[in-house]
């Protein structure tokens, strides 16, 4: 067996807050990505998506406290000096954000902040950083790379943004590459631009992606591992066709009722009662029990862990969904 | 596929050339309001009168001459004082020495000003505490009072006053640099240049840096008015240097003959109050107009 790119283990991050105990947003999540792997993380907003992304390049805020482990080819990252992280981000893990409109410096030029990524790694020539930023916006897929260089961010639509984001992301090659919501701040057509570049990259390059999204379309067309957190935790972890046909997990199965689908006119959407609970406020048991129709006694007293269903399928339910029909109400 | 359709894009514009940004330039110059004009206008006049002094004038400042206290005239324009010196020469020369303390204790205290706003900004926490305290204590410094007292005990001479005004007026710079970083620290380019793997050095330097510009230009050309002003205070209490006589020290002299040579405290008086005039009016445009925040626009 290979070993995983990034392994998650109990990570957990909590912001202290003044006079009252500090809040945790991500509580003991796991999961492991494999070398070459696509693996899609949906939930909510909120959910803890972002922080957990966050984390395995350290750019949590200061303030926040994280535990557990994040190991990067059985390095662990939380312990790496200020030093190595530098020397990681950008060259072994990069990032793409989520908005291209603010991710970009407005007074530099587009070309100029890639060839910085690039510089920071390595000694390279004037010259040939100009060739390779070419060549980086061209694979990305921006007509006349050599002219587009020199323009600035103001000068880009949110698509070729996002695309020069994505070029600057990978310009050293990373072996993992996080994208947190690439896609959201973009049209349809866009959209689809962007996620076969990224599986483009993934095919050719063997980039490991953590696709981090609130889109399950997206996450079915690309992935093939799905993780669906709430609430700080992950509540299914399963290879993507499985999770979508046979959710384990109630908040799943919620979630993919509120997708719209062409083929089944059932005219309402349904959507999820109530709000994600407020991390503030403590709640006993399972975190989904306040709206989940399965919910029984044993779900508000017990929080479940995150137990096998299948060969390599988990949820985090006591009741664990065996139909895919909802209960009588 | 859907690749099958490839839409040829139509080619994008080169960069305009420099005849084209100049005539852009000109455009942004039209939606400028009339009080900056006229601000820019006489700041211009000044920096030229001073810059080409000898082309303007063959008088010698410090010449003297038996025609004490001639009113204005064809042969000395603006007259001349109670030695025989001509008043539009000692204008003019003393205008390099008001602008060049300006200029340099601005050039000290926005170096100043802007190095421990982007610390403090950048870092926050408790080195933000410690150097916004440090701030406010030369903030509510009685700025002139203490230069009066300085340079009293340092004694006069431009460098002296250079340093006492630079040192004296970098608070204000401080805070508006400080607080526009706070502001950009928390943009996403800041995090993506880190996500690149940037040191912090680098991130102020590339990315915080030509976004705090715009700021640190209005600011500059407040504080020279200001450090022109304060200059001027030092030197009409004779705490200039008197080998290069400046606007405040014609001043000083000047207002012995007040009732009877009025060109004496005029000429410098209206050279003083056009460059002040100027620099405010110009920064105050420089802040509002579309120049100003081009910048920081996206």
């Amino acid at each position: 067996m290979t070993e995983p790119i990034l392994s998650i283990r109990d990570l957990s991050i909590a912001f202290p807050r003044r006079a009252a105990p500090s809040v945790t947003v991500v509580d003991s999540v796991g999961f492991d990505v494999m070398p070459g792997e696509i693996v899609g993380v949906v939930g909510e907003s909120g959910s803890g998506k972002s922080m957990t992304a966050r984390s395995v390049l350290r750019l949590l805020p200061k303030t926040a406290e994280v535990q557990g482990s994040i190991r990067f080819r059985g390095d662990e990252v939380l312990k790496m000096s200020p030093d190595r992280i530098r020397e990681m981000r950008g060259a072994l893990v990069s990032m793409v954000f989520q908005d291209p409109m603010t991710s970009f410096n407005p007074v530099l030029r587009i070309g100029d902040q890639i060839a910085e990524a690039i510089a920071i790694h390595g000694r390279t020539s004037r010259a040939s950083l100009g060739e390779r930023v070419a060549g980086l916006l061209a694979r990305v897929g921006i007509p006349e790379p050599k002219a587009r260089a020199r323009a600035y961010p103001h000068e880009f639509s949110g698509g070729m943004r996002q695309r020069a984001l994505t070029a600057m992301a990978v310009a050293n090659g990373p072996a993992l590459l996080i994208a947190d919501e690439p896609t959201t701040a973009l049209d349809v057509t866009v959209q689809d631009q962007i996620l076969r570049l990224m599986r483009d990259l993934n095919e050719q390059s063997g980039t490991a992606i953590l696709l981090i999204t609130h889109n399950i379309a997206v996450v079915a067309s690309l992935c093939r591992r799905l993780i669906v957190m709430y609430a700080g935790r992950v509540v299914e972890d399963g290879p993507t066709d499985e999770v979508l046909s046979s959710p384990q997990h109630p908040y799943t199965w919620s979630l993919l009722q509120s997708v719209p689908r062409i083929d089944r006119a059932t005219g309402r959407l349904t959507a999820i009662k109530g709000q994600p609970p407020d991390p503030a406020v403590p709640l006993g048991g399972c975190k989904f029990h306040p709206r989940c129709p399965w919910a029984e006694r044993r779900c508000t007293e017990e929080e479940p862990s995150l137990e096998r269903v299948g060969l390599s399928h988990a949820a985090r339910c006591w009741v664990r969904m065996s139909n895919t029909t909802a209960p009588v109400q | 596929m859907k690749d099958a359709i490839t839409v040829k894009p139509p080619p994008f514009a080169a960069r305009p050339g420099w005849a084209a940004r100049l005539s852009s330039g000109f455009a942004d110059l039209r939606e400028l309001q009339v009080s900056t004009v006229l601000g820019v206008g006489f700041v211009a006049i000044i920096c030229f009168g001073t810059l080409f002094a000898p082309l303007l004038t063959a008088a010698d400042p410090l010449g003297l001459s038996k025609e004490t206290l001639l009113g204005p005239g064809p042969a000395h324009p603006f007259g001349t004082d109670d030695l025989g010196r001509d008043v539009l020469a000692r204008v003019l020369y003393g205008g390099r020495v008001s602008l060049s303390v300006g200029l340099f204790s601005a050039v000290l205290s926005l170096g100043l000003g802007m190095t421990i706003g982007m610390v403090a900004g950048f870092f926050g926490g408790a080195l933000d505490e410690v150097l916004m305290r440090v701030t406010e204590a030369f903030q509510i410094l009685p700025k002139l009072l203490v230069a009066v007292v300085v340079v009293s005990l340092i004694g006069s001479g431009l460098a002296n006053e250079i340093l006492v005004i630079g040192l004296l007026s970098w608070p204000a710079t401080a805070r508006v640099i400080r607080g526009r970083v706070q502001v950009i620290r928390h943009e996403e380019f800041i995090a993506a240049a880190e996500m690149s793997g940037a040191s912090w050095v680098r991130v102020l330097a590339r990315h915080v840096t030509p976004n705090v510009l715009s700021f640190l230009l209005v600011s500059a050309s407040l504080q020279v008015a200001s450090a022109i002003m304060a200059e001027s205070f030092l030197s009409f209490l004779g705490l200039g240097d008197p080998t290069h006589p400046s606007w405040g020290l014609l001043l000083q002299q000047g207002q012995l003959f007040l009732q009877q040579a009025w060109w004496l405290t005029t000429f410098p008086g209206i050279a003083l109050a056009m460059t002040i005039l100027g620099l405010n009016l110009m920064g105050d445009g420089l802040g509002g107009s579309r120049a100003g925040t081009r910048a920081t626009r996206r």
